[in-house]
């Protein structure tokens, strides 16, 4: 299957990954031929088959909606790239 | 005393023969001499060791040890120690010293061992040779005297490679498609992938939350089972933990194997397969039906379709698990971004390896509109046949066993420009995966100098089984004794 440049740009976006025009071949004929291996899946009849999102088919488990956590903001803090009164700092997005 | 088992070193620490300390250094010792040419560890973590090791001995004295106080071992760089650099083997997370501690990390903690480091990894565990990460490809010690460097495989190839060069005696690893077994198998070591659930993912680096696993890699079975009777069990703060009694993994390791009822599923005997590795691992087939074991092929019909399955499910959960490296809150983050997308863009282009960013592109294409129900959602279904084959299975045998991987550890750089080969070396492996059980891989013999691996196959929650039949295989062979020159 081939993977056009447009579409290699377009989920570049989705994917918040910056791609060089240099780089868009190789990945035209890594992503194509990745694509080939897993269009074998369509020679399965799935018709009647359930999907499986769960090994165990387990349901999501939840919690009482209670305040267990306690504020640990500094010991977060201390690993970011900026911050500043205790928010964390990223470039200007309004001008 | 570097090549004693777990279960020995445990022994001699209990009889006051040897005190943590003195061990803990002899192993740092010989890690900084040796592990030069191996590069299996990221990080070592010399004095908090020492520190540990003061504390068990301290422990032993006033008569509190487990079997696990004082003795050293390794975790896979995966996983998150709090105050010490966790970096999935990713320039995006080089600079990140975790706040928290993962529960696999405090099972261990709480149990007394002493973490002398933490090992190299493939970037985000994506990888099947410890090629891709950002601290240099980790090397496998057998080859080394022939001049030879091949891989250890991967993702964990960085704890492969330490037990087997003795460097630890045990350590920690994970699998998401392979990446325990694949590495056990290539480095000639014991490798065990648990149940889906069994062992809690909290604090462990996501990359495919519905397939990773943390397990255990070590020399022998028994210390494999000494490792998930530390390992396993519920974890509230992981959704995805199952609430679960969990035996002791040692009490089992003697029963007989009179009875057992082993399939081998030709597919995994096919034309991918050479004739010297089909050599070792049916003569390891050999020794079980000495032991008592009945033997009779079985058929996995879907076997083919789960590397293709595997190639949309992982690369769709990592697209997603991966979208929080943004530079925003921690890790890397671009020189003078122009503004927040410039950020995003620019710190995940330079942050992720090749490996990663081809994944998470091809994640995002499958789970994008219009491909959805091509690719995710028929992989869904047809990951509901690989594990219906499965169970069909199991109700005709015990265990499944098979080759773990189609050939011995290939040379670096021999794969490393082709994802696609690449990706085929798990191709016994990502089906265990996709149906969530649990599977060993133990060493079966050697082809060309190098380790085979003989991969046992259970039913879901049978780790205590698996870790008997691999116990009794290695009472009759010593394949697991072997160590690289």
């Amino acid at each position: 299957m081939t993977i056009s440049r447009e579409d290699i740009e377009k989920v570049a976006v989705l994917a918040r990954i910056r791609v060089d025009d240099g780089q868009v071949s190789a990945l035209e004929k890594d992503l194509g031929n990745i694509l080939d291996l897993v269009d074998q899946l369509s020679v399965a009849d799935t018709d009647s088959v359930e999907p499986m999102a769960h090994p165990l088919n387990a349901v999501q488990r939840l919690r009482p909606d209670e305040v267990t956590e306690t504020n640990q903001r500094e010991a977060f803090q201390a690993i970011a790239p900026a911050t500043e009164n205790g928010l964390y700092l990223v470039p200007r997005v309004i001008e | 005393m570097h090549n004693k088992s777990v279960a020995e070193l445990s022994r001699e620490l209990e009889s006051g023969k040897i005190s943590s300390v003195e061990l803990t250094r002899e192993y740092l010792g010989r890690l900084k001499k040796e592990d030069e040419q191996l590069n299996s560890f990221i990080s070592i973590t010399e004095d908090q060791a020492l520190a540990d090791a003061h504390a068990a001995d301290e422990q032993r004295a006033a008569g509190k040890g487990t079997r696990w106080t004082g003795v050293p071992f390794a975790h896979k760089d995966i996983f998150c120690t709090n105050g010490v650099a966790t970096t999935c083997g990713s320039k995006m997370l080089a600079n990140f010293v975790p706040p928290y501690d993962a529960t696999v990390t405090e099972n261990f903690r709480k149990a007394g061992a002493v973490c002398l480091g933490k090992t190299n990894m493939d970037e985000f565990a994506m990888g099947s040779s410890t090629e891709s990460s950002h601290f240099g490809a980790t090397t496998n010690p057998w080859g080394l005297s022939k001049g030879e460097k091949r891989v250890p495989g991967g993702s964990s190839g960085g704890s492969a490679a330490a037990v087997a060069a003795r460097l630890v005696p045990a350590a920690t690893a994970t699998d998401t498609g392979g990446s325990i077994r694949q590495p056990a198998a290539l480095c000639g070591v014991t490798g065990l992938k648990p149940t889906y659930g069994r062992v809690s993912r909290y604090g462990m680096i996501a990359f495919a939350s519905s397939l990773d696993q943390g397990g255990a890699m070590a020399r022998s079975a028994e210390d494999a089972a000494l490792m998930l009777n530390v390992m396993a069990g519920f974890d509230p703060k992981d959704s995805t933990s199952i609430d679960r009694e969990v035996p002791d993994y040692t009490a089992t390791l003697d029963e007989p194997l009179k009875g057992l009822r082993i399939g081998l599923p030709k597919e995994y005997f096919a034309d991918n397969l050479s004739a010297a590795m089909e050599e070792q691992v049916r003569g390891a087939i050999r020794e079980y039906e000495k032991l008592g074991a009945t033997v009779k092929e079985i058929s996995l019909p879907h076997a083919n379709l789960a590397i293709a399955a595997y190639y949309v499910i992982a690369p769709a959960e990592a697209s997603a698990n991966l979208s929080r490296f943004d530079g925003a809150r921690y890790g890397y983050r671009c020189e003078d971004p122009k503004d927040l997308m410039d950020m995003y863009t620019r710190t995940r282009a330079e942050g992720f390896g090749a490996e990663v960013k081809r994944r998470i592109l091809v994640g995002t294409y499958a789970l994008s509109a219009g491909y959805f129900d091509a690719y995710y959602l028929k992989a869904q279904k047809v990951r509901r046949l690989i594990q219906q084959d499965f169970i069909e299975a199991f109700r005709e045998v015990d265990v499944l066993m098979s080759p773990t991987t189609p050939s011995p550890a290939f040379v670096q750089g021999e794969k490393s420009n082709d994802p696609v080969t690449m990706y085929l070396e798990d191709v016994f492996t990502v089906a265990i995966n996709l149906a969530g059980i649990p599977a060993m891989s133990v060493p079966a013999g050697f082809v060309d100098g190098l380790p085979v691996g003989l991969q046992i196959i259970g039913d879901y929650f049978s780790e205590a089984r698996l870790l008997n039949a691999a116990h009794q295989f290695q009472q009759v062979t010593d394949w697991h004794q072997r160590a690289p020159q």
